[in-house]
Formats: structure tokens, sequence, C-alpha cells
């Protein structure tokens, strides 16, 4: 009972959220519904006892991916009336894809109702139970080769888009930093002693 | 404390009845430890003016109260009664509610900090990477209140704490990833037992490096000096919470001071052996029947007195060091601390494979 009230409370929340994440007329506005429905999934998958996805969530996507995002957002100067142009243009296409992506819903939701067999699999297990181990046992037991390469894809990922953006310009200044760590304070300060001036 | 809740509520119907004890046991927990945490939070001022008045040759504040003892709750009383003034053209809702994001997530991961043997409010498996996600939410409150001021400053302060610490929680991170290594569980608790048996066996000896970077990452973390860039007052005034004033300065003040308690909760949880006792090694066998056998034992005591001892590291930094320079924070950050956590996190899997240290047994 209070379960379902909780669900219905966060799923509107969700729901405002996404809407206010397409509404928002300022960019960093946008940004912050974008926080708060990633937040309110996270806390939603909590409710299926799934705390290490949930956490997961809050830590790479508000704690990592939204960060940089806000970041970029913030200094762009983006003009709202010129994204809204296309608007009515596109309302149809936009329709037609929620229409398909609601009616997936119930197909879905009718599907688990009339008793698929993968629904017996997801019985419920007690508290003690540790479903951070499981995921870690499945990751790096069962599935360590696939694991591995998606971990080397994104590692390359990273190194080519490096790639792309170094540039060796001729004569830029940059800073040698071991040189900046070797220097000593002899090779920068001179002390002299100068005798006093007496009284002639 | 469940149970005599429980027996207190007896007047509720019994449908009720667990849940609303639950409730109230929690928030019986939770008001004790905010209450002590604000108050640390208050000393933790008085004592930083003190320590680094003395470090410098003056006597620091010594007027309100015996010995100056009043001087935070002075302090407190005259921000309380201040003009919050919002700048013109501030975004008014997120300029209110970013001081409010920087306290929650430093008050909300004291949850899991396993507080004496066998008590955490929560006690949560992935206890780990719930303090990992709360402490990378921090940075919100700063980049918001940056860009909500409408201020050249306050913005500049915000840019400068975002890359810092999104550049430093990846070291602190994988600082971690050494930790669970060690533990053998993202159970806070857990991680503490298993440290268990005298100074030597505490986490800091084969995780050294990791230590030393998670605690300078911690400290960068938090914008304390020599890191404190995104406040910079001799070059952008007082950064991000420039525009700031009366209770809403005061509350990003508190989180500051929070935030930095916790990483020194946090540091004495994973490397040095939380609640667990520094005369708890057979070396000290002979205390066991004398009057000072409780000396041994562990208890919240041992707990708060390495979290001093790494707050007063905070203020001798403070006192200390001067400012770093940006781009040596950045290359600190990604050139340094990240590779010697990667290499140490592989020389840590050749010593479990070896059966060396913690994993002998």
């Amino acid at each position: 009972m209070i379960t379902t009230i909780i669900f219905g409370f966060l799923a509107l929340v969700l729901v405002v959220a996404g809407f206010g994440v397409i509404m928002a007329r300022n960019p960093v506005h946008a940004a912050m519904f974008l926080i708060l429905a990633f937040v309110t999934s996270a806390v939603l998958w909590l409710l299926l006892e799934a705390e290490f996805l949930a956490i997961v969530l809050v830590l790479v996507y508000v704690g990592a991916v939204m960060v940089l995002f806000l970041f970029v957002v913030m200094m762009l100067d983006v003009n709202v009336a010129v994204s809204r142009e296309g608007f009515t243009r596109y309302a149809p296409l936009g329709a037609i894809v929620a229409g398909v992506m609601v009616l997936e819903l119930l197909v879905v939701m009718w599907a688990v109702d009339s008793g698929l067999p993968i629904t017996a699999d997801l019985a419920s297990v007690p508290s003690s139970h540790s479903n951070t181990r499981e995921i870690g046992m499945a990751l790096y037991g069962n599935h360590v080769v696939e694991f591995e390469l998606a971990a080397f894809i994104l590692l390359l990922a990273i190194v080519v888009a490096i790639m792309l953006t170094l540039r060796h310009r001729p004569g830029l200044k940059t800073q040698d930093v071991a040189a900046q760590v070797k220097v000593r304070r002899q090779d920068r300060v001179r002390i002299v002693k100068i005798p006093a001036e007496t009284e002639p | 404390m469940y149970e005599f809740v429980h027996n207190l509520l007896g007047f509720l119907p019994e449908a009720w009845r667990s849940d609303v004890a639950t409730l109230v046991t929690i928030v019986l927990q939770i008001v004790p430890l905010v209450v002590v945490l604000i108050l640390c939070v208050a000393f933790l001022t008085y004592i930083e003016r003190k320590i680094i008045g003395y470090m410098q040759n003056r006597i620091g504040p010594n007027r309100v109260g015996p010995r100056g003892w009043f001087q935070p709750f002075a302090d407190t009383i005259k921000l309380i009664v201040k003009e919050v003034v919002i700048p013109a053209n501030a975004d008014r809702f997120l300029f209110l509610i970013a001081p409010l994001l920087s306290i929650v997530p430093a008050l909300a991961a004291w949850a899991v900090i396993p507080l004496f043997p066998g008590f955490a409010i929560a006690e949560i498996d992935a206890g780990l990477l719930y303090v990992l996600a709360l402490t990378s939410l921090a940075v919100y409150g700063v980049i918001l209140a940056g860009w909500a001021s409408n201020s050249k400053y306050a913005f500049l302060g915000a840019m400068r704490s975002a890359a810092q610490i999104v550049a430093y929680e990846i070291a602190m991170g994988f600082a971690l990833v050494g930790v669970l290594m060690a533990g053998g569980s993202l159970n806070l608790g857990e991680i503490v037992a298993r440290q268990s048996g005298g100074i030597f066996s505490w986490f800091w000896l084969p995780l050294f490096p990791l230590f030393l970077v998670y605690f300078i990452s911690g400290v960068a973390e938090t914008n304390r000096a020599p890191f404190d860039v995104a406040e910079g007052e001799s070059e952008i005034v007082a950064g991000f919470h420039v525009e700031y004033s009366g209770v809403a300065f005061a509350i990003f003040f508190l989180a500051e001071y929070a935030n930095i308690i916790l990483i020194a909760a946090l540091t004495s949880v994973m490397f040095f052996g939380g609640w667990e006792s520094f005369l708890a090694g057979p070396a000290f066998a002979f205390l066991d029947g004398t009057l000072l056998e409780f000396l041994r034992w562990p208890s919240l005591g041992w707990f708060a007195l390495k979290m001093s001892f790494f707050l007063f590291c905070f203020l001798w930094f403070r006192a200390t060091f001067p400012r770093y320079r940006y781009d040596q924070i950045m290359r600190l950050g990604w050139k340094v601390f990240i590779p010697v956590t990667l290499v140490w996190i592989l020389v840590e899997g050749v010593m479990v494979v070896a059966r060396i240290g913690p994993w002998s047994a």
C-alpha cells in the first residue's frame, strides 16, 4: 500500500521533471530538471531493491555526466527562440514516436499480466542477499570477456577523442614542468653581501 | 532502541505501528548526530582560528566568553540577523537552493559512517558507493551558486571548482577501489572490522600511496587551502559565494566544514581503522586485566581522536602552504594522482595473489 503511494508520487515527479527538461526555457533549468529525473529514477530503482544500480546511476549520471553537461551549458548562450522554431514541423514525428513508445509499454504490461515465463525468475530474495556481490559475480565471472571488451572499446574511444583534438601548433609556448620542478634557489636568486655604509 | 520505541507507540493501530516505530527510531538517531555535527562545525571554526592564530604568532579570538569559547555563537547570531541580499537578475530559485544542495550531501553521507562497533544509522551493503555518490553531488551547490549569482567572479569560482572537483573525484574513486580490494566489502562497518588488531593491521600501511592520494584529494574536494582557488580571495574576491550574505552564506560555511569533518571521518574509517584502538595489537597485551584495559577496546573515542588528528591536518595545511597555481592543481590531479592510484591498484592485485599483508590469512 505505502509502496504504491510512494511509487505514484515518484512517478509523478519523474513525469513532471521529464516535461520540465523539454519545456524549460533556460538550458540550465532544463539540465537541473534532468538531474531531478535521474535522482527520481534512482529512488524508483531503490524501491525495486536494486540499490547498487540506483547508487551507480546517481554516481555516474548525476555526479559526473551532468556536472560536465552543466559546465558546458552554463558557458553557452543558447538562443531558445531559434531552437523552438522547428517545433510545429517536428511535432507530428514526435507524436508518432511517443505513440509507438506508449504502445510498446502497453504490450509489455499485457505480457507481464498474462504470465511470461520470465516473471518467475524475478522472485523476491531476502534482504540479507547482496545484489552488489551478485552483480560483481556476473560481471567478472560469467561475462568477464564482454566486460573487458567494453572497457577496451571505451579506452580506445578516449584515446581517439584525445587524438582528434590534439594539434601541434608550431611556436606554441608550453610549460616544461620537469624544468620548473628542477629549478633551485641558486638558479634564480643571487645573494650578495654589500658592506654597510660607514660615516666618512 | 527500536523495541523501546515500538513499546512506547502502543496506542497506534497495529497495522502502522512497526512502520511508525522504524521511522521514529531513525529520526531519533539522526537528530543527535546532526546536532553534534553542527556543534562540531561551530567549534571547528573557533579551533581553526585559534590554531592558525598560534601558528602565526597571534592569539586568535579571545573576547567572547571564557577564552573566546562563545565566538562561534556570536558569529552565528551575527550571520542570522543579517539580510540575505539577492542580486539583481539573479536566478532566485537556484540562488536560494544552491546552499541547501551543498549542505544536504555533507550531512546525508553520515548515515553510513560506522560510529562505534556495530552501529551506523544505515547499515547498507553498498556504503562505500553511497558515500562516493553523495560526495559527488556536493559540486552542484558550488556550480549553481556561481551561475545563479549572475556575477562574473562567482561564475569564475564555480568553473574553477567544477573542473577541480571532477578531476580529483576520479583519483578519489580509484583510491577507494584499493580500499574495496583490501576490505573485501563495500560495507564501511565490515571494512573497519577487517582492520582489527592494532595500528599495523590498519590499511594505511599496505595502501599508503592510496591514503596520501585520498587525503590530498579530500582537501581538494572540499576546496580547502592549498587548493582553494574556487575562493581565491586575492583574485576573485570570494569565488562562488561572493554574492551570498547572512544565513545563505552561513549554510555554505556550514557545508564546507561539514565536508571537512566528513573527509576526516572517511579517512579514519578507511585507512586508520575507524573505531579500532591504537593499543589493540598483541604488543599491548600487558594492559589486559589492569585499569587501563579499556584503552584496548574499540570505541567512539578512538574514532573521534583519529578524526581530530585529520581535522588538525586540514588547519595545519592551511597555515603552511601557499595556494596552488591552477594549472598545477590540474596537473597534480590528472597526471600524478590518477597514475599513482592505478599503479598501486596493480601492486595491490599482486599482493592479493601473493598473499602479502592483510591478505595473508
